[in-house]
């Protein structure tokens, strides 16, 4: 246990380095100076080449990575070009708005996703089963962000029952941020439900042909009471392992979604450094999303050697 | 090379008949058939042509001479839908073909070999998973300048390390088979069974493999370009008909729903020939997502 312990846990820092190494080395090559970019076109060169000499642009590239490399352990991400705030101060104000969102979304695709796959695999191959199956292929066919479209149209346009857009912060009170991260959370949740169901279902029709349910079903125990003790909790493995994996996604997923709300969110954020060259903030964003998914890979992969013991004994 | 699937219990007339009753297959067949025809209609005609902008015409609702309406420059939706399809096929289906192109190869190699080899390519793949594949894909078209071709490239990439582990797994179950130690006997290289053996058996998890792909890198360059890194105006594409459809929800709702439309059609019909092609020739492993 403790040597696959160790060694999944070595391979996820390797994973990370080279990761950094990448992200580092894809942003020296892009096109365009940031000291050009804060100072304007009408700066003179001499101007361009001091502030570059104080932005520690013009140190060697080398000593430029480890500088780098050293804050993100340290929190310390630097200053943000165009912000010029820290970039651990935007990525703070950012979270508030990401995460709650995104943990909103993934609570509202469990809520339907669970109760569908286990209503479609007690009922397999008959209309219900049909008919849920079908609805969530349909779901998985959707793009959140033309969804988002439709539910701006029918609940903020039409109904007017929540705003189109933007967020007012927390200050602003808890339910009226609530309500703004409403429509982008539906929105979000539907084709994470969509998968969710089906590869509940699967999991279930798997579980429920084993032994032991014939055995549960045997000794008399109501058919209810074998899906939901003995089924569901042998089919939560693979259902956990996807959703850790759609809670990384909808971290670094709701970029489009975001946009489409105007909502001040880390995918806004990174969007919009992106294309303003704001390279610190885009460094340091895409590498906290990356540190995300390979630390909820490594608690899935961990989480699976604690509920299987022949994953244990094996490595 | 000849890719001839090795079908041992069935035979093709066996399957076909197989295929015409298997609801799944024959509607997501119909469907992306439909929409091929559609992309390939608009080489030589569509309703208008949707590089004239009519003014006049703007902002219309659905009516007898516009099926689906008109845009903010009285262009035809439904012509641009047509347009559109090409855009969305060509950017998915080149993505499929890189996916598949470097990434098969690789994880057939990484299969056959073993040892270090295949555990640094894996590694390499984990790499390539931990980096989300839209925020990837976002700073690609970037680096390189917005357009369908950075868009192909940004999806492709992400393909690789999907073909590449789906072919290796796939190739790992084939290597310890009876046939396959009857070619090392014969004096094959190891190449050469991966090709000749290992392939062709291993081709129908990659066909349902990249109707999956197909499907998601449609959504992915409609995701792109809604942001406005796809293909560039004046060329339509669905993404781009989202946008520009979104500060005019109010006064022309239509705008937003038939584009919208035309990709959950499109997406939905590819992933049931997926799910029909999974069923049919291999009943024991349907696909999970």
């Amino acid at each position: 246990m403790t040597a696959y312990l160790l060694k999944r846990l070595a391979i996820s820092l390797a994973t990370l380095v080279l990761a950094s190494i990448v992200v580092f080395a894809v942003l020296e090559i892009l096109p365009g100076d940031p000291a050009r970019l804060m100072l304007g076109m009408n700066a003179s060169a001499d101007q361009v080449e001091l502030l570059r000499n104080q932005m520690g642009l013009n140190a060697p590239l080398l000593l430029r990575y480890l500088h780098w490399a050293g804050g993100l352990l340290s929190l310390d991400f630097g200053r943000s070009y165009t912000y010029s705030v820290p970039v651990i101060d935007l990525v703070r104000e950012r979270l508030a708005v990401s995460l709650p969102l995104a943990l909103i979304a993934l609570a509202l695709s469990t809520v339907i996703a669970i109760p569908v796959g286990l209503f479609s695999a007690s009922r397999r191959g008959r209309a219900g089963d049909t008919i849920s199956m079908g609805a969530a292929q349909l779901g998985v066919a959707v793009p959140n962000f033309w969804f988002a479209l439709m539910l701006i149209y029918v609940f903020a346009v039409w109904l007017r029952l929540v705003p189109a857009g933007g967020f007012p912060g927390w200050s602003a009170g808890i339910w009226p941020a609530l309500k703004s991260l409403l429509l982008p959370a539906v929105a979000l949740a539907l084709p994470q439900a969509a998968i969710l169901a089906r590869v509940t279902r699967s999991a279930l029709i798997e579980v429920l042909n084993e032994d032991y349910i014939r055995t549960a079903r045997a000794k008399g125990l109501p058919y209810r009471a074998v899906l939901w003790r003995h089924a569901l909790r042998n089919a939560m493995i693979p259902v956990l392992t996807i959703l850790g994996l759609q809670f990384a996604f909808l971290l670094a997923g709701t970029i489009i979604i975001e946009n489409v709300f105007y909502l001040p969110g880390l995918g806004r954020l990174v969007f919009q450094a992106i294309t303003q060259r704001d390279l610190i903030v885009v460094e340091s964003v895409v590498m906290l999303l990356v540190a995300a998914v390979i630390a909820v890979n490594l608690v899935v992969d961990l989480s699976y050697a604690v509920v299987d013991p022949r994953l244990r004994s094996r490595q | 090379m000849t890719l001839h699937i090795d079908i041992p219990e069935e035979t093709m007339s066996g399957i076909l008949a197989k295929a015409f009753r298997n609801t799944a297959f024959v509607t997501g067949f119909v469907i992306t058939v439909l929409i091929l025809a559609m992309a390939l209609v608009s080489y030589v005609w569509t309703p208008y042509d949707v590089t004239k902008l009519v003014i006049a015409d703007k902002t219309q609702g659905p009516s007898l001479a516009h099926w689906f309406g008109t845009d903010h420059f009285g262009r035809d939706i439904l012509s641009m839908i047509m347009v559109g399809a090409r855009n969305s096929i060509a950017v998915a289906l080149v993505a499929v073909g890189i996916g598949m192109g470097v990434g098969v190869p690789l994880g057939a190699f990484a299969a056959a070999r073993g040892g270090l080899i295949d555990e640094a390519l894996m590694r390499v793949n984990d790499l390539v998973f931990a980096f989300p594949a839209l925020l990837s894909a976002i700073m690609i078209t970037a680096i390189f300048g917005p357009g369908a071709v950075n868009a192909i490239i940004a999806i492709g990439i992400f393909n690789i390390p999907v073909f590449a582990r789906v072919a290796r797994a796939g190739a790992l179950a084939i290597w310890p088979r009876e046939f396959i130690l009857a070619a090392r006997a014969a004096g094959k290289s190891r190449t050469q069974i991966s090709i000749e053996h290992v392939l062709p058996n291993i081709a129908t998890l990659l066909l349902v493999q990249g109707t999956i792909q197909f499907a998601l890198g449609i959504l992915a360059e409609a995701g792109l370009s809604y942001l406005g890194l796809g293909a560039q105006p004046p060329m339509p594409s669905w993404g781009r008909m989202l946008f520009d459809a979104q500060t005019r929800m109010v006064v022309a709702p239509w705008m937003a729903i038939f584009p919208g439309m035309a990709i959950v059609i499109t997406v939905l019909g590819l992933n049931l020939l997926g799910d029909g092609i999974a069923d049919i020739l291999d009943p024991k492993s349907r696909r999970q997502r």
